[in-house]
């Protein structure tokens, strides 16, 4: 049995039909396409699938897709502005913030989250935003890294 | 936080580069930063299909019987594979390479060696239909003692886990159950020593726990090849086995991949592809096999548990006069990769330090878990671990600095290493210089001045120093003959006997000077003469 | 109860590449019509960087920016053979194979840029910027494209390269364990700074400063890379990591990552970290490779800052606060080695 749901993915309207109980990580890669947001773990606990519903940071994995329905996605897919990259992204190649990349997308969501709420955190609150996405390669130091710049650059414009 | 000391061998470096040494940007970076990357499953097929295989619940057990008439009737059950179709179902990773005699199922049929261990595989129109098909799989098991312990494992009576190695070890050159190092009288070093210190060190098993998971999507191609997107570590040696177990010719599969979500050494055992393949072939369908993170974390190969035991003859002044290690590797209920693990470590016995009597007896032990694989330091982490540990301990002994104590021991430029190579290039000495400096911690001036390139010598190791040429141990016997292998399983990696041997000329530019070491040896005399062998052609010695 | 520090050091070394059946990889480099090259493999990046270590040493040899190299990986049709990204060997032996196929091509290329100069190919020399010239005389100079463009239209010359390393198996003899099992070594010392909490049993690593000699640093962020997350991963499986808790008993099996333990971004401390280069004689610029050497000098580091905090020898890894507290609770007393009882 299938359901109709419709969802702003990205800032586009999305409407597709989705199994009952699907979750939002597998409708987002299998029927939508959007391959940037990551599976780790499917129980939860990794937080590579990390998405934002409604500015929120959410594990894409554990959320039912029809609980999606009438809300705001957002995904790593949608983080570059045409052809210029989000301060996140530009931050994350400038710190050599990622490996094997494969947490990178749900990082740079989780961040994001963050800097949307809070355009100026301490370490502290980095560390806090992060630490519910498991990076196995980087040792978190370059991430946290990364994430202080842009939150530094913006220090700078305000001052 | 990283700074270099460019100071230091500067004489033996061209640092006149252009692009070596830079700190380029990834070539892949962009494509990580905005999750374009494209990892294995991150291409999609039309009517995908979705292997799930179910696993032993038990450790050791017989498998009376098998029920999969409601499973195979179950919504969206594409085929049932059982052990009967896996067309060659017993293989060793190694076999490859010639190195093991074959000891896996790829599906257990009639014995299950640990729990977890896969039993039998459905095909189904998606992970859930699969996952709720294998629930309704009945089979019954006769429980069988099992052993999880390396050293219960060894005792005479205990149950056997593997059938091709009953003693629950594995073979070494068809004779031994275990790597031998013997350099030196470890007996008459220890009755030298001053000290004697000895101990047991119990490594860990480790979850290499990459983000991504093992996993594969095998795709029929036109002109009856497979396409198979994958995860491995590396590429040929699982297309080699997969095509190994499928009983197809290699140049019937095509494998892409090299853009892998982290693996330390936990995506080479080819877990999934030659399953995926085999469900393609059967189903003429696109199919993944993807393990979830329960799976890796409890089935997928992990870092092999080790235990050490070692015991050190000490001189009052500090140095070691005698090492001795006795090492059991727990490779679980199959070889996989331990059987080199065990070589790998015998090597780097007694570590990085000069002792002139050493002897060691390292083990590959079959129990009933889950086998073990290589990961990051294979064969080497939980050697240094113990061996570490264990300078610690000669330190406070002898009563001297541990570092200082480390120091005294550490080898040097034209010392005799215990697996007798001649030590070169060695730069232990300057690390340990560099390091405390960092860290304040003091070193007294005669350990400031040491290096590597002087004072190492033979006679260091209790070698006469024979003008630099090994004529030690089986140097001067007949070559040793080729291990017996009555029923070669080559695959791959077959190549016509060289004429002459293959080495590239070294690739460094001339140093600008010449590096001061007395002990400066004639290029390549370190490695021996190549010599012929009927199997692998050129050997190095 | 109280928290007390220590400190502890542990030295390492470690092999490059493997001594199994003979280890080789092998690389193609050709250029396209207009003077960019691609180096064909079928080696892995598993996050390594594989990809772009393997650029860079293909560009030094070529003598041409970095950017005017793609490395394509890894695809069973059009990659050579390699042996797999383990055992440190990528660095060393698919750089050693990039860097023989990438001076062939680069013969090629110096061979038509001659032809088109009208002078002998040895009095040529590449500029690194995407040009050939005279050797002292570098107004007389031709772009790697024109050369490219020559080669392909004009002179019918393929400027392409095959490369393979072998490093042939060595014998390992049964009775003494004679062998060669590896042509090169990296080297590190670690001194870890912990601090111990006696009522909980819990180990704090505060501190980590390290040399490392690997070589040649290619990338020395690449290196950084693999030191940082390495020392981590080193942490990690001296403090908390196991998939059975209870080995040998296989119960309380971890299943997912809130039961198999990490240490999080909260967790890391700082680490200094010095870089030695001693060049490998074998080694592509004379590079070893840092990858899995530097986790293991973290582990008996951190368990010998234990002792040196409060003067108990944890033999078993992980060190987990049970371990730590039971050992405690055995010598009757937390505190520097030799001062209690």
């Amino acid at each position: 049995m299938k359901t109709p749901i419709q969802f702003h993915l990205n800032g586009e309207a999305v409407a597709t039909f989705v199994e009952s109980g699907a979750n939002l990580l597998d409708t987002l890669r299998e029927t939508v396409g959007d391959l940037s947001v990551k599976g780790g773990c499917w129980q939860g606990t990794c937080g590579t699938c990390t998405v934002l519903i409604d500015g929120v940071p959410r594990l894409s994995c554990v959320t039912l897709a029809e609980a999606c329905a009438g809300k705001s996605v957002e995904t790593t897919a949608g983080l570059r502005r045409g052809a210029d990259l989000h301060p996140l992204q530009q931050a994350f190649m400038d710190r050599f913030a990622a490996q094997c990349g494969y947490c990178t997308p749900g990082m740079l969501m989780a961040a994001k989250a963050l800097l949307d709420r809070n355009p100026n955190p301490t370490r502290a609150e980095v560390i806090d935003a992060l630490c519910g996405n498991i990076c196995r390669c980087t040792g978190y130091e370059p991430i946290i890294q990364a994430v202080m710049d842009v939150a530094g650059s913006d220090n700078r414009r305000r001052a | 936080m990283l700074e270099f000391r460019k100071d230091i061998f500067a004489d033996e470096r061209d640092d006149s580069l252009v692009e070596i040494g830079q700190p380029t940007a990834r070539q892949d970076i962009l494509g990580h930063v905005t999750g374009t990357s494209p990892y294995y499953d991150d291409h999609r097929f039309a009517n995908l299909l979705h292997l799930k295989i179910l696993r032993s619940p038990h450790a050791h057990a017989r498998i009376r019987s098998i029920d999969d008439s409601v499973a195979a009737r179950a919504p969206g059950v594409k085929r049932i594979i059982r052990a009967a179709d896996v067309p060659v179902n017993l293989n060793t990773l190694l076999s490859l390479i010639q190195f093991g005699k074959d000891d896996e199922p790829s599906l257990a049929s009639d014995v299950v060696r640990y729990k977890g261990e896969p039993i039998l595989g459905i095909v189904a129109t998606s992970e859930r239909a699969a996952l709720e098909a294998l629930a309704l799989v009945r089979v019954s098991y006769d429980q069988l003692p099992a052993v999880l312990d390396v050293e219960e494992a060894i005792k005479a009576g205990a149950p056997s886990v593997n059938a091709t190695y009953p003693k629950n070890t594995f073979e070494y050159y068809g004779k031994y159950d275990h790597q031998k190092l013997r350099f030196g009288d470890v007996e008459a070093g220890f009755r030298q020593a001053d000290i004697v210190i000895e101990d047991r060190y119990q490594m860990s098993p480790i979850e290499h726990a990459p983000t991504e998971t093992n996993g594969s999507i095998t795709v029929p191609d036109t002109n009856g090849r497979y396409i198979v997107y994958t995860s491995t570590q590396a590429l040929f040696f699982s297309l080699d086995t997969a095509a190994k177990i499928n009983a197809v010719q290699s140049n019937q599969l095509h494998f892409i991949g090299g853009t892998v979500g982290g693996g330390f050494g936990g995506k080479v055992d080819t877990l999934t592809e030659p399953l995926c393949i085999l469900a393609a072939r059967l189903t003429g369908a696109p199919v993944r096999y993807r393990l979830s993170r329960h799976e890796e974390m409890q089935f997928g190969s992990p870092r092999g548990a080790e235990r050490i035991y070692v015991k050190d003859g000490l001189a009052k002044d500090g140095r070691i006069v005698a090492r001795s290690v006795r090492a059991y590797f727990d490779s679980g209920a199959y070889t996989r990769l331990s059987s080199y693990a065990v070589v790998k470590c015998v090597a780097h016995i007694p570590g990085p330090y000069t002792i002139p009597n050493v002897h060691a007896d390292v083990y590959c032990v079959f129990t009933n878990r889950t086998p073990a694989t290589a990961m990051r330091g294979f064969g080497v982490t939980a050697l240094d671990f113990a061996l570490e540990c264990q300078m610690d301990k000669g330190a406070v002994a002898v009563g001297m600095d541990p570092l200082e104590f480390r120091m005294l021991n550490m080898y040097r430029d034209g010392d005799m290493k215990a697996h007798r190579r001649e030590a070169k290039n060695c730069a232990l000495i300057e690390c340990a210089q560099v390091a405390a400096e960092k860290a304040n911690w003091p070193l007294r001036d005669e350990f400031r001045r040491m290096s590597s390139r002087q004072g190492g010598s033979h006679e260091r190791a209790g070698v006469a120093d024979r003008s630099r040429t090994p004529q030690l141990a089986s140097a001067a016997k007949p070559a040793p003959s080729t291990p017996p292998s009555p029923v070669p399983q080559r695959v791959a990696y077959e190549r016509p006997t060289p004429a002459a041997p293959t080495r590239t000329a070294p690739p460094s530019p001339p140093p600008r000077s010449a590096p001061p070491s007395p002990a400066a040896s004639p290029a390549g005399s370190t490695h021996g003469a190549p010599r012929f062998s009927s199997v692998f052609g050129t050997r190095r010695r | 109860m109280a928290k007390h520090r220590g400190r502890g050091v542990a030295t390492i070394n470690y092999p490059i590449g493997m001594n199994l059946g003979g280890d080789p990889s092998q690389a193609l480099v050709h250029s396209n019509p207009t003077g960019k090259f691609t180096v064909a493999l079928s080696s892995i990046d598993l996050g390594q960087g594989m990809k772009s270590v393997t650029r860079q040493i293909c560009a030094e040899t070529l003598g041409v920016p970095v950017e005017d190299v793609y490395v394509d990986t890894a695809d069973s049709d059009t990659g050579p053979h390699c042996m797999g990204s383990f055992a440190s060997r990528g660095t060393h032996r698919v750089g050693n194979a990039v860097m023989t196929a990438a001076r062939e091509a680069r013969a090629v290329m110096l061979e038509a840029a001659a032809e088109e100069l009208e002078v002998d190919p040895g009095d040529l020399e590449t500029d690194g910027k995407g040009s050939i010239r005279v050797k002292g005389a570098p107004h007389r100079s031709i772009s790697v494209r024109d050369v490219a463009i020559a080669a392909q239209f004009r002179q019918g010359k393929t400027i392409s390269g095959r490369g393979i390393f072998l490093v042939p198996l060595s014998d390992v003899d049964p009775e003494t364990g004679e062998m060669s099992p590896a042509t090169c070594y990296a080297h590190a010392c670690l001194i870890a700074e912990v601090e111990v909490d006696d009522e909980t049993g819990e180990v704090t690593v505060l501190k980590m400063t390290s040399a490392y000699e690997i070589g040649r640093a290619i990338n020395p962020k690449l290196v950084e890379q693999q030191l940082v997350g390495g020392s981590w991963m080193g942490m990690s499986h001296a403090l908390y990591e196991t998939p059975e808790p209870y080995y040998p008993n296989t119960r309380d099996g971890a299943r997912d990552f809130n039961e198999y333990l990490m240490p999080g971004p909260g967790d890391i401390c700082p680490h200094d970290i010095v870089v030695l280069e001693r060049p490998a004689p074998d080694g592509p610029f004379g590079a070893k490779g840092p990858g899995e050497m530097c986790a293991n000098p973290v582990l008996p580091a951190v368990a010998n800052a234990v002792f040196n905090a409060v003067g108990v020898r944890i033999n078993e890894l992980p060190m987990t606060p049970e371990r730590v507290l039971r050992a405690l609770k055995e010598r009757g007393a937390a505190g520097p080695p030799g001062r209690t009882r």
